[in-house]
């Protein structure tokens, strides 16, 4: 517990801030179901602007399957079906009027493994804006592809050899690849479905790193296993176990005086 | 924790016979399994050798071509007669015929109609075809002497290639002397040169004399057997008679004739061939009586004097023959000078006889025989002659019906794959068509055959034996192929991919065509190559369909008739002549050989393109 007090520290003050703000995803009632299998349970959550949002919780809790409610992921297993309410900006998601494709583009989504595609660096971030029709000349998308990979911290790395494949990077600099790709179509919102579980501690300090710097711009919602990068890296946290949202609130609260008793066995590390 | 001991828990104790055994049990059955592997791949290799080498053995000779570079007279009273040097007229006419006359000027003496005609033999049908474009193209030849390449029938062709008879010559050891230079001479030798060659000949006067005796003893029986039925049927008939039955003598009677009739033939036949072996063993007898030598044993020839006689009867130091090639002189030719020269296939066994073997080894003795690699092999068409016969009209109809195959397989395949991948809903409908799909890949061919008999010509109307149909008919055969392939391509994609481009908002269709399909691509190339490979070596479908008739003419378009690799394979090697023997198997190598090329291409693509994540 002693631990827990010093990690909390670097996010407190910014959690207080974001409190105030209107909440930028708002969730009511969500349930999930895989064919006959009730994933989540009537989710309700509001998730505040430009700001960090941490689900934890043990495996199979629902936390993924509900980040991939809020850019409608789910739709590709065939099997999911989504009831409730999801709202970003007062703009239901699941309005059948509502392009996907275009939800997906102010939702951006970084995944747990690095997923690259096999072409080059600036293939891998330039497809986005391309395929919107972002830019309007060549040097419009260099621009585009410049400014995202320097905003992920990548360019200092990269610029000599965009033309080499995304592939080739490390596994930290992939990550962070996707994550210029997912900021190259500005998107409001980036979730990340637990972006440093495949990665060494000095790449997931990087990362975790970037987070927060990108947390002035975007509203982040990342899905953690480890209760400290959540610790670390959100201004609130929600916990989910077996299907419900248990807890949500400010991540230092969260952490230290828990109001339910299976958020406190879970961070104190009884299960999970 | 680990110090609380667990009860229940057995442990191995490695050091007991039990265990030790078991071990030795595991080591002898991974060596047996290791051992029957080996043999299987060992087995499998050996058949593998074996079929190549036999079909590379066979092919081999097709792919040279014996040609005669002969001296011939452009006359142009014969090609051109009206001095017009048109072009049509020149195109008309006889080159055969000068080519034939050039051919007859080298044996002056070869005049009888039956000579003529086994001397025409020589030459290929075709023989002219390289003289006329020469001429044709270059009419200023006409009036010269030129040396141009003449094509030589199969059976010369194969003569030169082995394929014909053994010769053997041994130089002769005494002087010899000829009675005359032409016609029916005798030559004498002072050593007893064709002494083993008797003694040889008496050899088989004694195989067959004892032949001939089993035949009579054989016979005996049967005329034993016939004797006793005659006599049997005489008592028989004495019986009837004497109770005067007039019906049964009447049946009786026809029988008794027959039965004598056989009787007294098959006595005579014993009695003829006794008579024979008599005759034989005592010519066996007599080791120096000369001996005639007949066309069932290996011809004896005598080269003497720039001459060839064939020897009809031979004594131990002279022979009596008529000469094939005359001789320059009836001078005695000194010991070593002359050769005794022995075909060892004996006349009665092959096609050419000893009069056109000996004109062939004159020929070649004048340098004029060349081998040359067999162009015309792959640049013309069908023919009756196997000298003649190319592939060029397979390999065009071959690509033309791929070409269609492929036009239609790659699309509808691909699209057929993407959306049963990863469009179509998935319900018990799309899982019909799924299991159909794959039920497809296992249709024997000929039923494809029959369906493009029944849908493409006799519905559509589409021509017979065109390659627009063989390729309408492989597509479908090839479809289910291409199909499982690519969608096991698409399979192979990871998920993450499809998963990174919606995450940038590509829509489902932009994720598939600009993530998906260009990473399955090599996995789809390659069941597309193979797929293709399959149709190349289809052969029973395009049975169906009409495109096993003979075709000369190689296919310019789709709908041409025309006829295919395998088809062509399948026609030639119905036909008994051994020239088409050699066609057979040098156009199972093409096609090998093609098909070699397609997998080698797939396997370079795949391990090319091959991606890991």
């Amino acid at each position: 517990m002693l631990a827990m007090d010093a990690m909390v520290k670097p996010a407190a003050n910014a959690a207080v801030a974001a409190d105030a703000a209107k909440p930028k995803v708002v969730a009511r009632n969500v349930n999930v179901y895989y064919g006959e299998k009730h994933a989540l349970k009537d989710v309700n959550v509001d998730i505040p602007e430009r700001s960090v949002m941490a689900f934890i919780g043990p495996s199979g809790c629902g936390k993924s399957t509900f980040l991939r409610c809020i850019n409608r992921m789910n739709d590709t297993i065939p099997i999911a079906r989504v009831t409730g309410k999801i709202e970003i900006d007062d703009l239901d998601i699941y309005d059948k009027s509502l392009d996907v494709v275009q939800l997906r583009a102010r939702v951006g989504m970084v995944f747990q493994k690095p997923n690259p595609f096999p072409k080059s660096i600036y293939e891998n971030v330039a497809y986005g804006p391309r395929i919107h029709g972002m830019s309007r000349s060549k040097a419009d998308l260099d621009e585009i592809v410049t400014s995202s990979l320097k905003r992920a911290g990548l360019f200092e790395e990269v610029k000599d050899r965009l033309s080499d494949s995304g592939t080739s990077l490390s596994g930290g600099q992939q990550q962070r690849l996707c994550i210029a790709r997912a900021i190259a179509v500005g998107p409001e919102v980036i979730l990340m479905d637990e972006p440093c579980s495949a990665l060494d501690p000095i790449a997931t300090a990087r990362i975790e790193e970037l987070i927060d710097e990108l947390r002035q711009n975007f509203t982040i919602i990342i899905v953690t296993h480890s209760m400290q990068q959540a610790a670390r890296v959100s201004q609130r946290t929600a916990f989910f176990h077996l299907g419900t949202l248990v807890e949500e609130g400010p991540t230092e609260t969260v952490f230290t005086t828990p109001h339910d008793r299976r958020t406190q066995d879970y961070i104190t590390g009884r299960f999970g | 924790m680990t110090d609380v001991t667990l009860s229940g828990i057995r442990s191995i104790d490695p050091a007991t016979d039990a265990a030790k055994a078991r071990v030795k049990a595991r080591y002898r059955a991974e060596a047996r399994f290791r051992f029957y592997g080996l043999a299987a791949i060992g087995i499998t290799a050996i058949f593998l050798v074996v079929v190549l080498t036999d079909i590379v053995m066979k092919g081999y000779p097709a792919f040279t071509q014996n040609v005669l570079q002969m001296k011939v007279y452009l006359d142009a009273a014969e090609i051109d007669p009206k001095g017009t040097r048109d072009v049509a007229e020149i195109r008309a006419a006889d080159y055969q015929a000068i080519v034939r006359n050039a051919l007859r000027a080298e044996f002056p003496d070869a005049q009888d109609r039956a000579a003529r005609r086994q001397l025409d033999s020589i030459l290929s049908s075709g023989a002219s075809d390289y003289l006329r474009n020469r001429v044709v193209a270059d009419p200023s030849l006409i009036g010269q002497t030129i040396t141009v390449p003449v094509l030589m029938s199969s059976d010369g062709d194969l003569y030169f290639k082995g394929i014909g008879t053994k010769v053997v010559q041994t130089p002769g050891r005494g002087v010899a002397t000829p009675s005359g230079t032409s016609g029916e001479i005798e030559i004498r030798s002072t050593a007893d040169d064709f002494a083993t060659t008797l003694a040889l000949v008496k050899q088989t006067l004694t195989t067959q004399a004892r032949n001939d005796a089993r035949e009579a003893e054989r016979l005996q029986g049967f005329a034993a057997k016939a004797e006793a039925r005659r006599s049997e049927l005489e008592t028989q008939l004495v019986a009837a008679r004497a109770t005067n039955d007039a019906a049964r003598i009447a049946t009786l009677e026809p029988q008794l004739a027959g039965a004598s009739d056989q009787a007294n033939s098959l006595s005579a036949r014993v009695k003829e061939l006794r008579t024979e072996v008599a005759e034989l063993e005592q010519r066996y007898q007599n080791a120096t009586a000369p001996e005639p030598i007949t066309d069932h044993m290996p011809s004896l020839l005598i080269a003497i004097n720039g001459g060839v006689v064939k020897v009809a009867d031979v004594s131990n130091d002279g022979i009596k023959g008529t000469t094939m090639v005359p001789l320059t002189s009836d001078q005695p030719a000194a010991a070593g000078s002359w050769q005794i020269v022995n075909y060892e296939t004996p006349e009665a066994s092959r096609r050419l006889n000893d009069r056109v073997v000996t004109w062939l080894n004159v020929l070649k003795d004048k340098g004029m025989v060349q081998s040359q690699f067999n162009w015309r092999f792959f640049s013309s068409g069908d023919s009756r002659e196997p000298e003649l016969a190319g592939i060029r009209g397979a390999l065009v109809g071959s690509a033309l019906t791929l070409l269609v195959t492929l036009v239609l397989c790659l699309p509808l395949g691909v699209a057929g794959a993407i959306y049963l991948e990863e469009f179509a809903p998935k319900t018990w409908w799309t899982e019909i068509i799924e299991v159909n799909i794959n039920n497809l890949a296992a249709v024997p061919s000929i039923v494809f055959g029959l369906l493009g008999l029944a849908v493409f010509l006799n519905f559509f109307g589409l021509p017979r034996s065109a390659p627009v149909v063989g390729g309408l008919v492989l597509a479908l055969l090839v479809l289910p192929t291409i199909i499982i392939a690519s969608r096991a391509a698409l399979r192979a994609v990871p998920p993450s991919i499809k998963e990174a481009a919606l995450g940038v908002g590509a829509s489902h269709q932009q994720a598939i065509f600009h993530h998906v399909l260009p990473l399955a691509m090599p996995g789809i190339m390659t069941g597309t190559i193979i797929g293709m490979a399959h149709a190349l070596g289809e052969t029973a479908p395009l049975l169906m369909i009409g495109m096993v008739a003979f075709i000369v003419e190689t296919p310019t378009a789709i709908t041409d008739a025309s006829t295919v690799l395998p088809v062509q394979i399948f026609l030639w090697s119905d036909l008994p002549e051994i020239g088409f023997q050699a066609r057979t198997a040098a156009a199972i190598m093409v096609l090998l050989g093609f098909l070699f090329i397609m997998n080698g291409t797939a396997i370079v693509l795949r391990k090319r393109f091959e991606r890991r994540w």
